[in-house]
C-alpha cells in the first residue's frame, strides 16, 4: 500500500517535473483550445502568456505532492485568471457544464506531450504518470468551477443590489408628497428597500404624505402585503401618512382572503387620487385657471 | 472595533448605567461589523430588552457578546445570562402582553421578532440564559414566518 | 418640587405647552424621573400640549415605549395634547417589528410641525393629526 503511495508520489513529483520542462510547448497547445482561444480573440501571443500561468501553477501543485488539493497553494496565482476566464465563457453563454468540458479538453493535448517522453508508453511508470496528470487536471477542473462559481454568485448579488436600488424610485410629487411607484414583482428583500428608502425620504423631504402606488404590481403574498402595512405602521410613527394607490382587484381580493385588515390605511384608486387627497389634506387646492387668473 | 472573531467579551448587568452600557458596546460591535442602520437599531433594541429582563426579572447578571464567522457570514451572538429565579412557564413568557414586571409584556417576544435566531433555556432556581444571532448579509435577509 | 437626578431630562416651557428633547435613550431611572416631573408641571399650570422631541434617540425599547405611551395617557386626563416628534426611521421600523403598539399617541415629524398641530405656533398650516398609532398588521 504504502508503496503504492509512494509510486504515486514519485509519479506526481515526474509530472510537475516535465510540466516545468515542457512549459513553452505545453502552453503552445493550450493557447489552440477553445478554452483560450475563445477568450483571448485578439492576441495568441495572450493565450500563451495565460496558458503559461497555467501550467506553471500546475507544476506547483504538483512538486508540493497535492494533486489533489483544491486548495493548494499554486492554484492561488491562478485563481484570478482562471475566474476572468470562466467569466468570460459564461457570458458569451457557455453553460457550466460546457465550461468544464473545455478545462477537461486541456487534458489530451497535455498527455500526449507527456507520453512522448517515454519509450514504451505502455510501461508502468508511464501509465502512474498519466494517472497523476489525470488526477491533476481533475483538481484543476474543480478549481475553475469553484471559482467561476463564486464570481457569478458575487455578480449576482452585486447585480440583485444594484437592481433593488435602481427598480424603487421615491420621487417628490409636491412640496411635503412623496411618491414610490412600484412596478414588477414585489418581495420581501425588495419591499425591504422600498419600506427603508420611503421613509428615509420621509425625512429627507419634510413630506408628511408619502404614497405608495402599487399600480404596476401584478401580485402581493402574505409577506409583502404584511411589509406595506408594517410601512403605513412606520411612517405613521414618524408622524407622515402613508396612502396606498393602485390596488388591482387581484391584490384586492388576495388581501381579503389572507384576512388582512386594510381598515387605519388610507387608500384611494389610482396615483392621482392620491395625490389630489394629499393636497387637499395639506390645504392645497388645485382648479382650473380663471379668466381672470389668465390675464394676470 | 471593539469585539474581535471568536472572542467573548463579558459585561455586567446590574443597574441602569449597566443598561446604557451594553447596549453602547452593542452598537459598536455591529457598526463595527458592517450592519446597517436598520439592523443595527433592531439587535441594540434586542440587546436592551433582554438585559432589562435581566436586570428586572433575573435580579442582575453578565452580557456576553461573541463576534461569529461560519466561513460564510459573519454574525453578531448576545447573551443575557442570570442565576435568579428562572421562568417556570416559557410558553407563557413568551406570550405577547404577558408581563409579570409592569412593562408591556413584549420584551421576550418582541426581541425574538427582532432577530434572526433565538434561544431561551431556563429553569426554575437555576437562572435563565437567552441568546440571540443576527448574521450580516449584503443583502436584506428574507426572513420567514410572521414579521 | 421634585428632587432630580442630574441625568434629568429637561423640560422647556413654551407658553402653554411643554416641550422635552430626549437625547440619545434615557436611563430608566430618568425616563420615569421625566414622567413624573410631566405631571406635576401639567397638574401647577395650564398646559395644553407636550410635544417629546426623539430625533436624536438611537432606540425606543418596549420601556422607554411604554413610558411615552404612559405620559400621553397621564397628560390626557389633565386635558393636555402630547405629540411624540422626530422618530427616525430605524427606530420605526424597530417599533413596528417589535409588535410595539402605543396607541393614543400623535406624532409629528418635527417639533415645528408638532407645534402647528397643538395650535401654538404661528405658522398657518394646517393640522394632520395621526392619532391612534396602534397599527400592528393583522392586529388592528
Amino acid at each position: 500500500m504504502s508503496e503504492r503511495n509512494a509510486a504515486h508520489e514519485l509519479a506526481t513529483r515526474q509530472v510537475g517535473a516535465f510540466l516545468a520542462r515542457r512549459r513553452e510547448q505545453l502552453a503552445q497547445r493550450w493557447a489552440d483550445v477553445p478554452l483560450f482561444r475563445t477568450v483571448f480573440t485578439l492576441s495568441r501571443d495572450e493565450a500563451v502568456e495565460a496558458s503559461k500561468a497555467v501550467v506553471d501553477a500546475l507544476a506547483a501543485v504538483a512538486s508540493s505532492g497535492r494533486p489533489e488539493d483544491v486548495a493548494a497553494a499554486g492554484f492561488g496565482a491562478v485563481r484570478d485568471q482562471l475566474g476572468r476566464m470562466a467569466a468570460s465563457r459564461a457570458r458569451s453563454g457557455s453553460s457550466p457544464a460546457r465550461i468544464a468540458e473545455e478545462v477537461a479538453a486541456l487534458r489530451s493535448p497535455a498527455t500526449e506531450l507527456l507520453l512522448a517522453e517515454f519509450s514504451d508508453p505502455s510501461e508502468p511508470q508511464a501509465r502512474e504518470s498519466v494517472l497523476a496528470l489525470t488526477v491533476l487536471m481533475g483538481t484543476l477542473r474543480l478549481v475553475v468551477m469553484e471559482t467561476a462559481l463564486n464570481a457569478g454568485e458575487d455578480l449576482i448579488a452585486r447585480q440583485r443590489e444594484q437592481l433593488l436600488e435602481v427598480a424603487t424610485p421615491v420621487i417628490r410629487l409636491w412640496d411635503g408628497v412623496v411618491a414610490v411607484p412600484l412596478i414588477g414583482t414585489l418581495d420581501s428583500a425588495r419591499s425591504q428597500v422600498v419600506m427603508e428608502s420611503l421613509l428615509e425620504t420621509i425625512v429627507a423631504q419634510r413630506a408628511r404624505y408619502a404614497i405608495l402606488d402599487i399600480t404596476g404590481v401584478p401580485t402581493v403574498d402574505s409577506l409583502v402585503a404584511q411589509h406595506l402595512m408594517k410601512t403605513v405602521a412606520a411612517a405613521q410613527l414618524m408622524g407622515a401618512e402613508c396612502i396606498l394607490s393602485g390596488i388591482r382587484p387581484a391584490i384586492a381580493q388576495t388581501i381579503v382572503h389572507l384576512g388582512i385588515d386594510l381598515g387605519p390605511v388610507t387608500t384611494r384608486a389610482g396615483l392621482a387620487d392620491a395625490l389630489a387627497y394629499a393636497l387637499g389634506r395639506l390645504g392645497i387646492e388645485v382648479s382650473p385657471r380663471t379668466t381672470a387668473a389668465v390675464r394676470r | 472595533m471593539s469585539a474581535r472573531l471568536g472572542l467573548t467579551t463579558s459585561f455586567p448587568i446590574g443597574s441602569d448605567a449597566d443598561l446604557a452600557w451594553a447596549r453602547h458596546q452593542v452598537r459598536r460591535a455591529a457598526a463595527g461589523l458592517g450592519f446597517g442602520l436598520v439592523e443595527q437599531t433592531k439587535l441594540l433594541t434586542a440587546a436592551s430588552e433582554l438585559a432589562r429582563n435581566t436586570l428586572v426579572h433575573g435580579g442582575g447578571g453578565r452580557m456576553e457578546l461573541t463576534v461569529l464567522d461560519d466561513g460564510q457570514a459573519r454574525g453578531l451572538r448576545l447573551s443575557c445570562i442570570d442565576e435568579g429565579p428562572g421562568i417556570r412557564d416559557i410558553d407563557l413568557a413568551m406570550t405577547d402582553g404577558y408581563t409579570t414586571g409592569g412593562g408591556l409584556g413584549l420584551g421576550l417576544s418582541g426581541a425574538k421578532r427582532l432577530v434572526q435566531e433565538f434561544t431561551l433555556d431556563s429553569r426554575p432556581g437555576q437562572g435563565t440564559t437567552v441568546t440571540v444571532t443576527q448574521w450580516l448579509s449584503a443583502l436584506p435577509v428574507p426572513r420567514s414566518g410572521v414579521l | 418640587m421634585t428632587l432630580r437626578p442630574a441625568v434629568s431630562v429637561p423640560v422647556l416651557e413654551l407658553g402653554d405647552v411643554l416641550l422635552v428633547t430626549l437625547r440619545e435613550a434615557p436611563y430608566d431611572g430618568a425616563a420615569e424621573q421625566l414622567q413624573d416631573d410631566l405631571a406635576h408641571r401639567i397638574a401647577r399650570r395650564p398646559v395644553t400640549g407636550v410635544v417629546i422631541d426623539i430625533s436624536a434617540v438611537e432606540i425606543v425599547d418596549s420601556f422607554l415605549g411604554r413610558v411615552l405611551a404612559e405620559i400621553a395617557a397621564g397628560a390626557h386626563l389633565m386635558a393636555a395634547r402630547t405629540v411624540v416628534t422626530g422618530m427616525r426611521p430605524a427606530v420605526a421600523i424597530t417599533l413596528v417589528e417589535l409588535g410595539l403598539i402605543l396607541p393614543g399617541l400623535r406624532t409629528a415629524l418635527d417639533v415645528d410641525s408638532a407645534l402647528a398641530l397643538l395650535g401654538a405656533a404661528s405658522p398657518a398650516r394646517s393640522p394632520h393629526p395621526q392619532e391612534g398609532v396602534s397599527c400592528l398588521p393583522g392586529s388592528a
